[in-house]
């Protein structure tokens, strides 16, 4: 299968003829064809003369200087506007929303030449970790269909583990890449805030969302985040730092880093299953030459608490201008779960409740940072799980909310803080379920995380494992 | 805990079912009465961060620039008039 290559492999072959565009489109639809049915990894999938055509002029237009990425395949998580192209955030609000502009991200892989398959299944409006709160039909685990396949961004990565697409982009406020990526055994990249531009990405809370590559790899996701990472005059918190050259040196030697394992991820709550794997992981850093260090960080308990009113107070506000007037449906279109989020952080902002609630969240939140500040003068990069135990089965959690919400502990402080965080595959259970680890590092030191994460797939083959979806 | 979910969906302008307003009164004090463990957290002295971006003052020339135009901007509108967008009263009268 063509789409089992690497974008390196992909480029090389596309530029010296062994296949085309066409054939990895052709391929694409077919895996969409075979599988979505049963899958929903998308909920719009672009037509397919349309696509096919589009492939036919990569293929005739391709020089040796092309990008990259140009004549590859990829899929956006239906959070992000695309022109001409229907975008519903998963939710019956924006059923028959056709957007008039297109956000930067899709501009600027347009630009590369990569072409675009569909529009990615999520919890609608990101508020989820399972892709059950979509309003159209939950995504399954290719691992084990009766599971969910995380969430938000589980589309994505359900359409990458099972081929139907070469990469795709995500979006991360509290764990929405890295999370999927996980549970579906790819490697997601949750940037710097403010490293992608956010214009064009529909808010869920606009001081935690980040716009990040979901791919089969770490070097993958480097070449991806090249494309795309940059200041943009329509997002004024992207930031005038230049761009690294991620995808350079990433086979250098990790010797003499030092890998921080702060206690508290590894406290109780933690599934031992997946805890044995994660440790076999940081054991294979030392082999490589890491040094493991015990960090602490004191306030991870109060993390759901204190990212959630400061997430659905932000959410309340960004999703005010739903109102089926200039676009989309009116409001009762909303899920229940995402009503919940509107009114919680409408109560944690109003009167007499601001104080107490939502401005207490915003304390707690510099002490969070400093706390990652301090662990990271002890170390380079934190190495910890990305969820709590093994993927739920679909169903299990929906009528639970509040268990929903703390399932995602080890993964929102990153956006609290504004760090990088890469989540990769570690392992398997003994019936096959994936296991994957997150990698935080410093503000603006994604190449070092890349690098880092590199190492750890040049010597464990579990990144390229394929699940064995008919 | 008691939480008035009516008036917070009148407040967010959402217009609940019976079933929906039920489950919410159900679902969501609980999830208040977790959070409320900030409200003991001794950070009374602290500064509140708002945002993580490095950037300030971001500010662009006040010039004409390209955007949609009138037709584009009301292509997804359910309800038009002569060019513009129909919203609902605001400042009461006949509705």
């Amino acid at each position: 299968m063509l789409l089992n290559k690497s974008i390196k492999e992909l480029a090389k072959g596309l530029q010296s003829k062994e296949f085309t565009s066409v054939d990895l489109v052709n391929e694409a639809i077919a895996q969409i064809e075979k599988l979505d049915t049963n899958l929903h990894s998308f909920i719009t999938v672009r037509e397919k003369t349309d696509i096919l055509k589009e492939a036919a002029e990569k293929d005739k237009t391709r020089t040796s200087s092309s990008n990259i990425l140009h004549g590859i395949p990829f899929s956006l998580k239906d959070a992000y506007v695309t022109k001409g192209i229907r975008t519903t955030s998963a939710s019956k609000v924006l059923d028959d929303y056709i957007p008039q502009y297109s956000a930067t991200v899709y501009k600027k892989l347009q630009e590369t030449g990569a072409i675009l398959i569909g529009k990615n299944n999520m919890d609608a409006w990101g508020h989820g970790g399972s892709t059950e709160n979509t309003n159209y039909t939950p995504a399954k685990n290719p691992w084990d269909n009766s599971r969910i396949a995380g969430g938000s961004s589980g589309g994505s990565a359900v359409s990458i583990a099972t081929r139907m697409t070469s990469f795709a982009i995500g979006e991360d406020t509290g764990g929405s890449i890295r999370n999927p990526a996980s549970m579906c055994n790819i490697s997601g990249l949750k940037v710097t805030y403010g490293r992608v531009s956010r214009y064009g990405a529909i808010a869920y809370a606009s001081s935690l969302d980040s716009v990040g590559p979901m791919a089969k790899s770490v070097e993958d996701l480097a070449i991806i985040l090249e494309q795309i990472a940059g200041v943009d005059v329509h997002d004024g918190t992207s930031s005038h730092r230049m761009v690294d050259a991620y995808a350079q040196d990433l086979e250098k030697s990790i010797k003499g880093k030092r890998i921080g394992m702060p206690k508290e991820f590894f406290a109780q709550g933690l599934d031992p299953v997946a805890k044995e794997i994660i440790m076999k992981a940081a054991k294979q850093y030392e082999d490589l030459g890491a040094e493991l260090v015990d960090v602490s960080i004191p306030f991870l308990k109060y993390g759901v608490s204190i990212y959630y009113l400061i997430a659905m107070s932000e959410t309340s506000s960004n999703l005010a201008r739903f109102d089926g007037i200039r676009y989309g449906n009116t409001r009762d279109n909303f899920s229940e779960e995402t009503m919940r989020r509107i009114m919680i952080g409408t109560y944690a902002l109003s009167a007499g409740y601001a104080d107490k609630l939502y401005k207490k969240a915003q304390k707690a939140r510099t002490v969070l940072i400093s706390e990652f500040d301090n662990a990271f003068t002890e170390c380079d990069v934190l190495l910890s799980p990305v969820i709590p135990g093994l993927p739920r089965k679909i169903g299990e959690l929906i009528n639970d909310p509040l268990q929903n919400l703390l399932e995602d502990l080890y993964t929102v402080t990153v956006n609290l803080v504004g760090i990088p965080s890469l989540a990769i595959p570690a392992g398997f259970t003994e019936n096959n379920i994936p296991v994957g680890m997150q990698l935080m590092g410093k503000k603006f030191a994604e190449k070092e995380l890349l690098q880092i994460g590199n190492a750890y797939q040049m010597v464990t083959d579990w990144h390229k494992k394929m699940p064995n979806e008919k | 805990m008691k939480i008035n979910v009516s008036a917070l969906a009148k407040l967010a302008n959402l217009t609940l079912s019976d079933k929906q307003l039920k489950d919410l009164e159900e679902s969501i004090p609980g999830v208040v009465e977790y959070m409320d463990e900030v409200k003991n957290l001794d950070v009374d002295s602290i500064p509140e961060t708002t945002r993580v971006t490095e950037e300030k003052n971001v500010l662009r020339e006040d010039e004409v620039r390209e955007s949609l135009s009138q037709e584009e901007a009301l292509k997804n509108a359910k309800q038009t008039y002569k060019g513009f967008f129909v919203v609902p009263n605001v400042f009461g009268g006949k509705k």
